[in-house]
């Protein structure tokens, strides 16, 4: 990141607050995503409520960075590392939108899980480990942006292709239960839901990296699987 | 079924600018440039007061001629020659190479005898070619519509933005190759400013240009290839798009994001 101050300070304050703004929305999405695992695992729904409560401050918080990302364009035209910074900032927020999305729907099957008188931790299947390999991911995207990290970005891209051979090991899991014991294929369904918004909260991490990658070097990584080996 | 390769442009050199230096007496004001500016293209030149590039400019077409003690060292070739040699014909360049100042210079004549005036000293066309001349002129520079039924009114009666435009009509009459633009729209108003791009958009079909601009927007909008220029140096030179997005050089990335100290 370029730390030259700018000619005019108020652009130099413009931009830092967009990046806090960012950080503390990540920093949202973290606790949703921890308090989602947390209700899985000890089965208290209670906390399901507060979660879809705090997503829409999630959704308030997108639409106001959006909102200061074209202030910006409008008042000061960002060139260069300004311009792909206001742009990867853009997208950022709605990966961590949709984030926030993820982690309402697992506390959302959560809760339908346990109402209908089950224990997904009964299933032996590894969705506790999954998830916090993927909140991990969501923590060091957000920590690669702060620190305009590309080393770290590119390391997180990365870790998302084991996340991703782990939910395909935890479908084949499901599916053999299922076809095992029919009785089982509601909750099943549910937890494989779960996993899905699991591996989603991956790519949108990292989503997040390949935009950090862009806002440091310039390069569009996206849809490229070259450029990450 | 689209195609799938970009159509690849090729780019053929107008101006080659090699190892030149320029000098106010001793004082040295271009140090070492090199640059191509490409046939049909808009090259922008931008960077902060005193860094050279309106110099650049003037030595296009040998402007500093006109002032002793300014010369130049290096190579400017234009149509194979290097014109910065002794014994270059300069209204023969001049003619192939013109140029349009920050504010508009019209002559104190008539709109018809600003732009006929150019083209007598280097054609000799009947009244009629004539007059089909100051037509295609006015047209390309986007004027005709607006003054043809007071072509014997003075230039000078003009607004800014048409005066400009009509210096660019003049420059376009005597169909150089190249159209030299210093800052051509700091003293315009932001509708004559746009007219002035739109036309430069325009013109870059049939002609080479190179747009000496302190706004750098204007710069990102108008030209193909840019290039950044301090303290007498050309420190980068790229595509456009390329430079305002990425810019390779700390120095560029600081200007052009208002980080100058």
């Amino acid at each position: 990141m370029n730390e030259t101050l700018h000619v005019s300070s108020q652009f130099d304050e413009d931009l830092a607050r967009l990046r806090t703004h960012v950080l503390q929305m990540g920093g949202v999405v973290e606790t949703q995503i921890s308090a989602a695992i947390e209700a899985y695992s000890s089965g208290e729904v209670a906390s399901v409520k507060t979660i879809v409560e705090t997503d829409r401050r999630i959704n308030q918080l997108e639409r106001s960075i959006d909102e200061d990302c074209a202030h910006i364009i409008a008042q000061r035209q960002p060139a260069a590392s300004d311009l792909r910074l206001v742009l990867g900032i853009s997208k950022i927020v709605t990966d961590l939108e949709r984030t926030g999305d993820e982690a309402k729907k697992i506390a959302k099957s959560v809760r339908r899980i346990y109402e209908a008188g089950h224990q997904p931790t009964q299933y032996g299947i590894g969705i506790r480990h999954l998830a916090e390999a993927v909140l991990a991911l969501v923590r060091r995207s957000l920590d690669a942006f702060a620190r305009q990290d590309a080393a770290q970005a590119i390391e997180v891209i990365r870790a998302d292709q084991d996340v991703d051979l782990e939910f395909k090991s935890i479908i084949r899991q499901l599916i053999t239960h299922m076809m095992e014991d029919p009785r089982t294929i509601t909750t099943s369904l549910e937890i494989m839901a779960i996993s899905r918004a699991i591996e989603r909260i991956g790519d949108h991490a990292k989503n997040i990296c390949e935009q950090v990658i862009y806002v440091v070097e310039g390069r569009d990584i996206r849809h490229d699987k070259e450029a990450i080996k | 079924m689209m195609p799938v390769e970009p159509v690849v442009q090729k780019l053929t050199s107008e101006i080659s600018i090699r190892n030149l230096n320029f000098y106010y007496g001793k004082a040295i004001a271009l140090k070492n440039i090199n640059l191509e500016i490409y046939k049909g293209k808009v090259t922008a030149f931008i960077g902060p007061s005193g860094c050279g590039k309106s110099t650049l400019l003037r030595t296009i077409n040998r402007m500093y001629d006109l002032y002793p003690g300014q010369h130049a060292d290096g190579e400017l070739i234009v149509a194979g020659k290097n014109i910065l040699e002794k014994g270059v014909d300069t209204i023969e360049l001049r003619a192939k190479v013109g140029m349009v100042f920050q504010k508009p210079t019209p002559f104190p004549m008539s709109i018809y005898e600003n732009i006929a005036f150019g083209v007598r000293m280097h054609e000799k066309l009947t009244r009629n070619e004539m007059d089909d001349r100051i037509e295609w002129a006015l047209t390309k520079a986007a004027l005709w519509n607006e003054v043809k039924d007071k072509l014997n009114k003075p230039g000078t009666g003009l607004s800014g933005g048409q005066q400009q435009r009509l210096c660019i009509a003049r420059g376009v009459a005597v169909k150089p190759q190249v159209l030299l633009l210093d800052e051509p729209t700091s003293a315009l108003d932001p509708i004559s400013t746009m007219r002035i791009e739109e036309l430069i958009h325009e013109l870059k079909r049939e002609f080479t240009i190179a747009i000496v601009t302190h706004n750098m927007q204007q710069a990102a909008r108008v030209s193909d290839y840019t290039a950044y220029m301090y303290l007498g140096e050309l420190v980068e030179f790229g595509k456009t798009d390329e430079l305002f997005i990425k810019p390779q050089d700390k120095r560029t990335e600081d200007y052009i994001t208002g980080r100058m100290g």
